[in-house]
């Protein structure tokens, strides 16, 4: 479904939020004026260079950047194939990549004058960067949380009590992301004069998936000028994994006019795509309206969502933001799925040959990174956005394997 | 004219406010909704709102979010809602029905389907919390080709020309949001209501209708001086759900509230 729109990809998304047909603005109407002004905050400081200044600096100071781009020597002869490069966004203050983008909605709520910030989290790193962000600029800071999500994340729950947040568990639904995120958009509703609603991933009603994409490009940027200090030339091929689809996103799309540079984006695909477990919109979804935008989405035949299943709870999402939707449908990247055993073994081959403990949900990218690289020459180069560090999984992982702590 | 037009008219006429009742289609049980159906129509309900379930109903509080959870239990979808919407022409083919749910089952089945199927099924009107005018274009034509009205809402943070546009786009009637929040709330504040009700107005002849946190006799009296229809949801939902295992005493109860509202609005 090739689209006259896909001539440009740096046009996207259009004046009304829209990447080709999905994206958009579906929300109630109570939020259409706050979204609007937030819209226009947002055009306002993306050109203020004292804003972006202080973006900047946030990032070389608080945050640590640029993240290293690390050549993984041994694992790549492991593998035998192309050579890969891990951007360490693991290494980023709070230990993920998250932080690049509540660092600048954080900042933007200030400039709007905002006290209070309310965030959605899955795997409980959106969460903690928030409340990072929050204690920093001395504001309320209240995270929903699935009820499933505080159970298998236990340790980036208290991390966000120390924080000063205010941890929400929710009941309803699948008590996973999504049921988080409707929980977030009824708080944002009722309080809508004092908050700043920090989204965690390229998905909600425009502008958040271009404003999070923007903040998040800094992943592609470094890594594009790194790649060319080390190796003096463009990567083969970009490997991230895909939640919502920041880190992703964040990575792809300064290559996105490098048509020689292949993109993969990896979903969660649970027990298999093939079973009726997964997290895999993209690889075996359909088109739908969820969380204001139009994307691919886990739905059964009557337009319900469907409970995703995912070994990590950052990838446990039946969306996914419309950037990506729109670059499936034109081809420009590439979506795949990796299991909850492979994603594993990936998680263990890393820590045991490079001494680099991921985080789960980038250990699909590591796995689908390890399948490619085996089918290319040595001399070609994949980058991997390693987009957070495996401490919050450890108790998941002991527990899969049956170890006691 | 239409059945949402001739209803406003007549009640009009009388110098009456439209009593509209919202219940989850299916909720607690499928084989319950269309009885309870016409017993608010005996109790006084001039126009029904009927909720299709969603599973990701984020403009709802927790009572309709469980009404939608038990519907959901008996899968009941959109076909089925529309099954429920026939099955209650063939009494009653005068009371308007207004179906009330999100923009993803309606997509799903696809815009020019549904507005058919709608038709021919006897609804009169559509609301989706999540459809914007701005993306509603499609749909609201699919819609007006089969003559049902799109009933855009609007809210405490609808500007002027917000409001115009909306109104521009709007049939049947406008609705109303009466506070910043979800389905459910307690804090319904009378006179910005009344502030704002007059406000649209200086924006469309089409009746307004207000809901969200409308909740006893009280609030709906208080509403209908100045409104053309008073939704009531949440505090019905509460009632179905007390007697989810009684449907007799459930109507009871859904009955007594609806005819203490009407007696009120009618003083
Ligand atoms: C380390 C890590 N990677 C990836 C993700 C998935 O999000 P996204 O697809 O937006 O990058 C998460 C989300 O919680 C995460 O914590």
């Amino acid at each position: 479904m090739k689209e006259d729109t896909c001539n440009d990809y740096y046009s996207m998304p259009d004046e009304r939020g829209h990447f080709g047909i999905y994206g958009g603005k579906f929300v109630a109407e109570t939020l259409m004026e706050p979204i609007e002004e937030l819209r226009q905050a947002y055009e306002k400081v993306k050109t203020d260079e004292k804003f972006q200044a202080a973006f900047d600096k946030d990032l070389a100071d608080y945050v640590g950047r640029p993240s290293p781009l690390y050549h993984a020597e041994r694992w790549s002869n492991e593998l035998g194939g192309a050579q890969i490069y891990l951007k360490r966004e693991d290494l980023n203050h709070t230990g993920a990549h998250k932080i690049n983008n509540t660092i600048g909605q954080g900042l933007l709520a200030k400039y709007m004058g905002k006290k209070r910030i309310i965030a959605e989290t899955g795997a409980g790193q959106h969460g903690v960067a928030s409340a990072t962000v929050a204690a920093r600029l001395g504001m309320e800071c209240v995270v929903y949380m699935g009820e499933e999500d505080v159970k298998r994340q236990a340790p980036n729950v208290y991390r966000m009590k120390l924080l000063g947040a205010k941890v929400v568990p929710v009941t309803s639904g699948s008590r996973t992301l999504k049921d988080a995120l409707n929980e977030a958009m009824r708080d944002w509703v009722t309080n809508i004069d004092n908050t700043f609603y920090i989204i965690g991933t390229v998905a909600g009603p425009h502008p958040y998936p271009a404003m999070v994409r923007d903040f998040q490009t800094v992943i592609g940027r470094e890594a594009k000028r790194q790649i060319l200090e080390k190796a003096g030339r463009l990567p083969d091929a970009l490997v991230a994994c895909v939640g919502g689809g920041s880190n992703a996103i964040g990575l792809f799309h300064p290559f996105l006019g490098d048509e020689d540079v292949k993109m993969y984006g990896v979903e969660g695909a649970g027990d298999g795509i093939d079973t009726p477990n997964h997290a895999a919109p993209l690889c075996a979804g359909s088109s739908g309206v969820l969380h204001g935008n139009r994307t691919y989405l886990m739905e059964d035949d009557n337009g319900q969502i469907i409970e995703t299943h995912c070994v990590s709870a950052g990838l446990d999402y039946p969306g996914v933001g419309p950037e990506h939707a729109w670059l499936k449908d034109c081809g420009r990247a590439n979506y795949v799925a990796i299991t909850d055993k492979e994603a594993l073994a990936a998680f263990h081959e890393l820590t045991l040959t490079e001494g680099i403990i991921p985080a789960l949900e980038s250990s699909h990218a590591l796995a689908y990174a390890a399948k490619l690289a085996k089918t290319m020459d040595k001399d070609k180069i994949i980058i991997i956005n390693l987009s957070g560090r495996g401490d919050k999984d450890i108790n998941t992982i002991a527990e899969i394997e049956g170890i006691e702590l | 004219m239409s059945r949402l037009q001739a209803s406003f008219e007549t009640l009009k006429a009388a110098r009456k406010t439209a009593l509209i009742p919202y219940i989850t289609a299916g909720d607690p049980h499928p084989s319950v909704t269309v009885n309870l159906m016409h017993d608010m129509v005996q109790a006084g309900a001039n126009i029904l709102e009927l909720g299709i379930p969603f599973s990701d109903p984020m403009a709802e509080g927790p009572v309709i979010q469980l009404a939608c959870e038990r519907a959901l239990k008996h899968n009941v979808s959109l076909t089925d809602v529309l099954g429920m919407v026939k099955e209650f022409r063939s009494k009653d083919n005068n009371t308007p029905i207004v179906l009330m749910g999100y923009t993803n089952p309606v997509e799903v089945m696809g815009y020019e389907k549904f507005a058919k199927a709608a038709a021919s099924s006897g609804v009169d009107g559509l609301i989706l919390v999540d459809l914007p005018p701005e993306e509603g274009a499609d749909l609201i034509s699919a819609l007006k080709v089969n003559k049902i009205d799109m009933i855009f809402l609007l809210a405490p943070t609808s500007t002027d020309e917000r409001m115009q546009l909306i109104c521009d786009q709007a049939s049947g009637f406008v609705y109303y949001v009466s506070l910043k929040g979800v389905t459910g709330s307690a804090n319904l504040d009378v006179a910005s209501v009344v502030k704002k009700v007059e406000q649209i107005r200086g924006h469309t002849s089409i009746p307004v209708g207000v809901g969200f946190g409308i909740r006893d006799a009280e609030s709906a009296a208080q509403v209908a001086s100045v409104a053309d229809a008073v939704v009531v949801g949440s505090a019905l939902v509460n009632r179905i759900a007390e007697n989810a295992d009684n449907p007799e005493e459930m109507s009871k109860q859904v009955c007594a509230l609806l005819s203490s509202m009407r007696e009120a609005m009618d003083k």
